[in-house]
């Protein structure tokens, strides 16, 4: 990315483009909608907590979709939830991002077939930016998802659309 | 403390028009099947009588028994007419430690069960999810909506036997 290997001798300023500045001030704090679904959830919650330790990348949660950046949707989507789920995506302001952590929010998991309340995949009513496959995913698993999330947000341009 | 079938002979002269009967041949605990429009004047009985004292209901559960006749529609799909659903309770006397099972079942095609929640409030919410999952009417009950799904949900009761799940709900796709 180079913002530091172009800073000049004083040590007081750095040269960097606009895009990369946003960018890592963005990809280093994604605030985290404090909400979860299922078991999921638990293991959310575990990698929030010191052992894994969700804050070193600057992740933390924010009980409040007005100022969250990232909302991780952990756990069985029903369709009740469905559309609180799409409520509160609307209520966060751009950007943001979605992580659809385990099977069931990815595509339903186990309920696919005879899940009459399941949404098939909260993709049909959110556009989800990273999948973390598993069921529950462990939490390093979700630290995946986080760092995949994170390119993909290095890689954004201010003037070009990516999504 | 008393066995089911000492329960039944006395619920049997207690209630003579209540259509008592008593299934003594299950694997499980002999099952008391009863009116379901007797079921409240019963449940009181049994609740407040000194020899029995079930002040505990422990479970209260819907059932489609299916024994209706079974056709298909034009699309395939199930479709059960007559029989009954049943509704199985579960009571636990704490004092005295002794346990029944009761059984009501009403038409599938008018399911009317009277409630129990005077008697036991914990049937509150055991009889709004046996509406919500069979579509039991509770007559009686104070607030008898639906507990998990969407109160606008009208596709009909998922724990049914003949249920067909709808293509839609608020546009969004429920099938795989």
């Amino acid at each position: 990315m180079g913002l530091l290997d172009k800073e000049f001798t004083d040590g007081n300023i750095v040269i960097a483009k606009a895009d990369d500045i946003l960018n890592w001030a963005r990809l280093s704090s994604l605030w985290q909608l404090s909400f979860g679904l299922a078991c999921c959830a638990i293991e959310m919650m575990a990698t929030s907590a010191s052992h894994y330790d969700f804050d070193r990348f600057g992740v933390m949660p924010r009980p409040t979709p007005r100022q969250a950046d990232v909302i991780i949707i952990s756990g069985t989507v029903t369709l009740k939830m469905a559309t609180r789920i799409k409520r509160l995506y609307e209520q966060m302001p751009d950007p943001k991002y979605i992580i659809s952590m385990g099977s069931c929010s990815n595509c339903g998991g186990p309920y696919w077939e005879h899940g009459y309340h399941v949404l098939k995949g909260v993709d049909r009513v959110i556009p989800v930016d990273v999948y973390v496959p598993g069921c529950p995913p462990r939490p390093e698993a979700l630290l995946e998802g986080l760092l995949k999330l994170q390119e993909k947000i290095r890689n954004e341009s201010l003037v070009k659309k990516t999504a | 403390m008393k066995n089911p079938q000492e329960i039944f002979e006395i619920l049997s002269a207690q209630f003579p028009d209540a259509n008592i009967q008593i299934d003594a041949s299950l694997p499980v605990e002999p099952i008391i099947s009863v009116n379901p429009l007797k079921i409240n004047v019963i449940s009181k009985f049994l609740a407040e009588n000194n020899e029995m004292l079930f002040d505990s209901l422990m479970n209260l559960s819907g059932v489609d028994d299916a024994n209706g006749t079974k056709t298909k529609d034009e699309d395939g799909n199930d479709v059960i007419n007559g029989g009954t659903l049943s509704v199985y309770y579960h009571l636990h006397a704490t004092k005295l430690n002794h346990k029944i099972t009761l059984k009501v079942s009403a038409p599938r095609e008018n399911p009317e069960v009277e409630s129990v929640e005077n008697i036991w409030k914990t049937a509150n919410w055991h009889e709004r999810e046996a509406f919500d999952m069979l579509g039991i009417k509770f007559l009686n009950h104070p607030d008898l909506r639906r507990i998990l799904m969407p109160y606008d949900w009208e596709a009909g009761y998922p724990l049914r036997k003949d249920y067909k799940n709808p293509e839609f709900y608020q546009g969004m796709k429920v099938t795989y």
